[in-house]
């Protein structure tokens, strides 16, 4: 790929031209019904840069991940700088700043889920995901098991959630059932 | 009620009524059961009346500091002709704590309500409900509240018929324990990252967005209705205890205990009733060894040292902690404390922002310091190497997530020093040769 001269692009081609991840033509999210639905967002704050968390999930939603080079076109949008837009794109753990699995699982393992076995469930999720360690894809890639602090579920121990979906009071031995409903 | 569980009967239910019923959560719902009556009526009265009411009734908030609602209130002033906001606290992460998931899961209305009655009173046309981005189904339940509560006429210009222009929104959080401290909270809403900010200014001088704002937990705005409808005098009599004490609260109850849930009880319950009788105490043939009453952020007690706590802002310091947010952490015998003091750093750990160094150096090396004791590694100066980090995390950062790390292991290490010392000379963990003998 060759290195445009500079001054001649905006952030966002830029982005897309030397992001090693993604084709040469990134194709930008926030046009037609999207970028409808971001300005709809901004109308509820009164500064564009407010619109950034809600515009990061929209990246997400849409890609499963944000890129080096959404946060530049989330930059441009809201004009920010892209490394402002990564500076709080790495401050929220939410946000994956690297693809994951098919199915992204967090187990709770926080102190009162610890006390009522939290840590065999995750090893549960590790051996059956075939993920093998926290944070890593299984090699069919339809799991990434992460731990996660404290789900705010604690009188269900141990609420874990696949994707949006929160399962309550699961034990070790329910892992293999549950993994099977997530295909 | 004590949901999952059925109501007890010394339970007082005024929150969690309607948990676990689903026809509560729509708006025709929740209007069958007399929901925005409380809104009506407030509609009607001067906003400096309703503030008025809601100081009378005694109503503390009820996300850990215990600060008077209406003495909140009372600090935005109305026609200083800058806009005023009003957020709401559901970034609920304090480990052992999840009453405001099951008042937005079930009664999302009742939150909408007491959302627009504190927007009126403060003379704020904008409402943001912060609720943390793991909360999937409550944002799903609020979305569609705040919607049906537009489509009627409720919200937005004109609210409920009215002159004053009441919009609520909802802002989705990312996963940062951090952004319930309610400076930080502010900074995640302006698009920033969640760092805590220098007070003052305080909020209600300079908070969103450089306007007065105020802030309020869920619980304390879902009981907000409640005092319109039935008056100050009312709230203020329900109470068992200490006068500065009055409400219902709800209590997150969990970890090893036989019957977990929320429970809803006037403040100044007896605690030790409240474990047993409500809760059922710990599972079967264990004892209960650790209580941590508030959520993971106040002192670790004995169970002898709860047995006489009286459930309310008052009762638990003086028994040597705190209320806090009401998580009701229950640790058995059969836990090795060294690990749960060192799993709780962990959290702290994992949650600082890092923008002071106390807190984000100590936090991490009292992690280090008591995982390398429970690994059976600790040398006897451990114990007063993290007493003085503890020290120096303590009352010297911009918020209190430092403090909140070095309570455990403070309270920890005084009331569990035998642990830590059979660790050290041991040179193992004596719960894991237990459980592997077993």
């Amino acid at each position: 790929m060759s290195v445009p001269p500079p001054g001649s692009l905006t952030q966002l081609e830029r982005a897309a031209a030397f992001d090693p991840a993604l084709p040469d033509a990134y194709e930008p999210l926030f046009v037609g019904e999207r970028r409808v639905a971001l300005d709809e967002v901004l109308t509820r704050y009164p500064t564009r840069m407010a619109a950034l968390l809600p515009a990061l999930w929209m990246v997400q939603e849409a890609r499963g991940w944000v890129s080096e080079a959404a946060m530049a076109e989330v930059a441009e949008v809201l004009h920010v700088t892209p490394a402002y837009v990564k500076g709080v794109v790495t401050f929220y753990t939410m946000y994956h700043q690297r693809p994951v699995g098919r199915h992204f699982v967090q187990v709770c393992t926080t102190s009162p889920c610890n006390v009522c076995g939290a840590e065999d469930v995750v090893r549960a999720f590790l051996t059956h995901t075939g993920s093998g360690e926290i944070g890593a894809t299984s090699p069919d890639g339809r799991f990434t098991v992460i731990e996660v602090e404290c789900l705010g579920a604690c009188g269900f121990a141990t609420p874990i959630m696949i994707d949006e979906d929160v399962i309550e009071g699961v034990t070790a031995a329910q892992v293999p059932e549950i993994i099977a409903r997530y295909p | 009620m004590g949901y999952p569980h059925p109501p007890h009967p010394r339970e007082t239910v005024l929150l969690s009524q309607y948990f676990g019923d689903p026809e509560a959560r729509s708006l025709a719902g929740w209007r069958q059961r007399g929901g925005y009556r409380a809104l009506e009526q407030a509609l009607a009265m001067e906003p400096t009346a309703v503030t008025t009411i809601v100081k009378d009734s005694g109503l503390r908030g009820r996300g850990g500091a215990g600060f008077p609602t209406g003495t909140k209130w009372s600090f935005m002033k109305p026609g200083d002709g800058k806009a005023h906001y009003l957020c709401c606290n559901a970034d609920e992460s304090e480990p052992g704590t999840f009453k405001d998931r099951e008042i937005m899961r079930w009664t999302p209305h009742a939150l909408v309500e007491g959302c627009a009655i504190a927007a009126y009173a403060i003379g704020a046309e904008t409402v943001y409900i912060y609720i943390r981005g793991e909360f999937t189904e409550p944002l799903q339940r609020m979305t569609e509240a705040v919607r049906e509560a537009y489509a009627a006429g409720l919200l937005g210009p004109g609210a409920m018929g009215g002159k004053a222009r009441i919009d609520v929104r909802i802002h989705k959080g990312a996963g940062a324990y951090i952004c319930g401290e309610e400076t930080a909270l502010m900074n995640s809403i302006e698009g920033r990252r969640g760092n805590p900010r220098i007070k003052p200014p305080f909020p209600a001088t300079a908070g969103l967005f450089g306007m007065p704002t105020t802030i309020n937990n869920v619980e304390t705005l879902a009981a907000v209705p409640h005092i319109i409808t039935q008056g100050a005098a009312w709230y203020k009599a329900m109470c068992l205890s200490s006068p500065k004490s009055p409400g219902t609260k709800l209590f997150s109850v969990c970890g090893n205990v036989r019957r977990p849930g929320n429970y809803e009880v006037v403040l100044g319950f007896p605690f030790e009733e409240f474990l047993y009788d409500l809760c059922g105490g710990p599972p079967a043939g264990r004892k209960f060894k650790a209580i941590i009453p508030g959520g993971a952020s106040v002192p670790i007690q004995t169970m002898d040292e709860v047995r006489a706590t009286k459930m309310d802002y008052e009762g638990f310091v003086a028994g040597g902690s705190m209320l806090g947010s009401g998580g009701v952490i229950c640790i058995d015998d059969a836990q090795c404390m060294v690990k749960q003091i060192g799993r709780l750093a962990r959290f702290f750990a994992h949650e600082s922002c890092a923008q002071c160094t106390q807190c984000r150096e100590g936090t991490s090396w009292t992690t280090k310091i008591v995982e390398r004791i429970e690994a059976g590694q600790g040398t006897p100066d451990d114990l007063d190497t993290l007493l003085e980090i503890a020290d120096n995390m303590t009352g010297k950062t911009i918020c209190v997530l430092s403090d909140s790390c070095a309570v455990p292991v403070v309270s920890g290490i005084q009331k569990f020093r035998d642990e830590f010392d059979a660790h050290i000379q041991g040179h193992r963990c004596p719960f894991r040769v237990a459980a592997a003998a077993a």
